[in-house]
């Protein structure tokens, strides 16, 4: 599925809202998900899993290309833990 | 950094409700809709890609040995689907523009 597909999804089911109103209200929740993360805080979504950004610390890398060591900044980056519910249903058969 | 709560559906539809107008009853119901219609593509198997943000990627394991830390017996864990998240570059910008 992608963002289009999800979009059409919900425009079917909801036919008294016009094409650009349902693009704005997917728009704004996966916006709200990534600014809190963001500002540094995190989105639970029971049953679907959590959002939360974990440190890394900063690293002596290499460039794959010119072997020569770059220096990579400690920084926070994305991380999503699927909910128990969500991990249940990816396991039993679709009836 | 400023101290935040967990935002959560609730707060999704809050901010629906307030930039677009719409109910709060249909903004939570939006909100539902689009978990319930990700979560039902996962269940049926499929990827879920959504630019400017991230892809939830399916992936299959096979059954191997594991070991049970306490008693260190060993137990087969059994073949299993797990799901992983992977953020756009948009998303990863967002988040380290953020602490800049």
């Amino acid at each position: 599925m992608i963002r289009s597909q999800l979009l059409q999804a919900i425009g079917e089911e909801n036919p008294g809202l016009r094409a650009d109103e349902v693009e704005k209200v997917v728009d704004i929740f996966f916006d709200e998900i990534t600014q809190r993360l963001a500002e540094g805080g995190r989105v639970e979504l029971r049953g679907f899993g959590a959002f939360s950004t974990r440190h890394r610390e900063a690293r002596e890398g290499r460039n794959p290309r010119t072997g020569g060591k770059v220096h990579v900044p400690a920084k926070r980056v994305p991380y999503f833990k699927p909910g128990k519910e969500m991990r249940k249903r990816l396991n039993t058969d679709p009836e | 950094m400023r101290m935040l709560g967990t935002l959560t559906r609730a707060d999704l539809a809050e901010t629906i409700n307030r930039k677009m107008g719409l109910s709060r009853a249909e903004s939570l119901q939006l909100v539902e809709a689009i978990l319930r219609h990700m979560c039902q593509a996962m269940s049926n198997g499929e990827n879920v890609k959504i630019s400017g943000f991230g892809s939830f990627i399916l992936r299959d394991k096979n059954e191997r040995i594991g070991r049970n830390p306490k008693t260190g017996v060993e137990v087969p864990i059994t073949p299993r689907r797990v799901l992983t998240f992977r953020a756009s570059q948009l998303m990863k910008d967002r988040i380290q523009q953020a602490d800049m």
